[in-house]
């Protein structure tokens, strides 16, 4: 912007203002959100609420189950889409010339991350579960997320490998390593944390879905034991909590377990993944 | 005995011709110190040698470079053992985010080594041949990240070592360290010819007058001239030699 009418330190001053502005905005965004659903849903939440069988469709008992079945999907999804997401990464870093095939292939990353996850629940349904035939599960409802959290993955991936500094890449070829060697010992320990980054985006987003699972998972209380039985994720139990009018508080206190699960998630990834920098460059 | 023996080399990055016609010779147990301007094809040399220059697609040579008698570019040539045979020290210190321990036992571990103690005790000596064991024997286990420059540069050297190579080369080992650091390394180069076969490329025509028996000169690709350092500094038979050490370019 060109302020001529007035002098350099008073639209220095604006644009600091403006700035101070939105960084403000946004995190009392982040904080209103959080304190409603956690004023909301705290009173809710006891011993008995986490970790009791669901009664009448929710509307009194716990969530237990509910509870092992977002950790199950999760898990499972990020188990298989880490080393798809990580590979292909690495494929594009170290192996792939850069041209044609991996504009293509990063092109493809940025569509299928985009792709409406609504639109993944009816893949999964009509692929996973009946094509496949694998029923409505736990496995089917992980597919889909998996699939889901391969571009975010791939593409945190990508950008941590790349950045790891060549002159590291040199050294380990100069000792005699070879390609595998050196991108196992030196440049994936070098670019973990980007990595872990990577993954728990794809992790936090595959619990918070709602729609790419609902047509997969099944909607079964129950508490799913093998990863061919249904289940009913967090996300799911507060949709239809709220919207078939079961449980207004109970949904709430839904929220507020998931919301706390994936705040404990990422602050202790982000408190290991530092530590591991910090040792790694002796500070 | 010659150590490295260099024929009709010729190089190419893509369709840059960048050294042209090298003929080189280094005798075992020297130290030869490759001088010239930037660009006049000295690193691409040093890293013709242990086969850098393969990580980069466009690269393409012909002609012969032999280490004892052995084609370094014969198909059936292994470059992991090459390698290991002929250690690099680099521009800048590059020591991988690893404890100081790791960073030595590297080279080990990758050519198979799995016996601990013997790891230990070659760690322990290539620490102590490279002149930074009483720095660093407290806190092998630290990150060498938080070593000085000086130090990281000398870490770096033990790592090579590690190896038992029979060659070091080392691309401008001292650019990026202050002139303390420097001392240290070029005193340390003075130790380790007893050992080593040692090809250095420096810009600094005082540290290759101080650190080298043979010298060559390099300009635009080619090499202008080649000799015993002395002879080279003192009366130098080519005209753009002289020209070069006494200031006049690069």
């Amino acid at each position: 912007m060109n302020f001529n009418f007035i002098s350099a330190k008073i639209s220095q001053k604006i644009m600091n203002s403006i700035f101070l502005l939105s960084g403000i905005i946004t995190l009392t965004i982040l904080v209103i959100i959080l304190a409603y659903i956690l004023i909301k849903g705290l009173p809710v939440i006891n011993l008995e609420f986490i970790f009791g069988q669901v009664e009448n469709q929710g509307a009194s008992g716990g969530i237990f189950p509910i509870i092992v079945s977002s950790l199950y999907v999760t898990l499972l999804s990020v188990l298989i889409s880490t080393p798809l997401g990580v590979g292909a990464a690495i494929y594009m870093v170290e192996y792939a010339n850069d041209g044609k095939l991996t504009r293509i292939i990063r092109f493809g990353a940025e569509i299928l991350a985009s792709i409406p996850s609504i639109v993944y629940g009816l893949f999964g349904l009509s692929f996973f579960v009946i094509f496949l035939n694998l029923g409505w599960s736990i496995f089917s409802a992980s597919l889909v997320l998996a699939i889901m959290g391969i571009p975010t993955i791939f593409q945190v991936s990508e950008v941590s490998i790349r950045s790891v500094p060549s002159i590291y890449v040199e050294g380990s070829y100069g000792l005699g390593a070879t390609k595998w060697q050196t991108i196992y010992k030196v440049v994936l320990p070098a670019a973990l944390s980007g990595i872990v980054t990577g993954i728990i985006l794809g992790m936090t987003r595959a619990i918070s879905e709602a729609a790419a699972v609902m047509y997969a998972v099944g909607s079964s209380i129950t508490m799913p034991i093998s990863i061919l039985d249904p289940g009913r994720p967090l996300p799911l139990h507060l949709y239809i909590l709220a919207t078939e009018g079961i449980s207004l508080p109970n949904a709430f206190g839904t929220a507020a377990v998931l919301v706390i699960i994936v705040l404990i998630i990422t602050f202790l990834t982000n408190y290991f993944t530092e530590r591991y920098q910090n040792k790694m460059m002796g500070k | 005995m010659e150590k490295i023996t260099v024929e009709h080399l010729n190089t190419y990055f893509g369709d840059a011709h960048i050294l042209k016609d090298i003929n080189f010779k280094v005798a075992e147990n020297t130290v030869t110190a490759l001088i010239g301007p930037s660009g006049c094809g000295k690193s691409t040399f040093l890293r013709s040698i242990n086969r850098m220059n393969d990580l980069i697609p466009a690269f393409k040579c012909d002609g012969t470079l032999l280490l004892d008698d052995e084609d370094v570019y014969a198909p059936e040539m292994d470059v992991v053992d090459l390698r290991r045979k002929v250690g690099m020290v680099f521009q800048k210190p590059n020591p991988f985010p690893k404890s100081i321990f790791e960073n030595v036992a590297y080279g080990l571990r990758i050519h198979g080594e799995e016996d601990e103690d013997f790891i230990k005790q070659r760690v322990e000596e290539s620490l102590k041949s490279a002149a930074i064991w009483d720095e660093v024997k407290d806190k092998l286990d630290k990150s060498a990240m938080g070593l000085s420059g000086g130090q990281q540069q000398r870490l770096c050297i033990a790592r090579t070592i590690a190896n038992n190579p029979e060659v070091i080369l080392m691309d401008e080992p001292c650019s990026a360290l202050d002139p303390i650091s420097t001392l240290k390394i070029e005193d340390l180069i003075h130790e380790l010819k007893k050992g080593y076969t040692i090809i250095i490329v420096t810009h600094n025509m005082q540290q290759a007058s101080r650190v080298s028996d043979y010298t060559s000169f390099f300009l635009n690709g080619e090499i202008i001239e080649s000799g015993r350092t002395e002879q080279i500094f003192v009366s130098p038979k080519e005209q753009k030699t002289e020209e070069y050490i006494t200031g006049r370019f690069g």
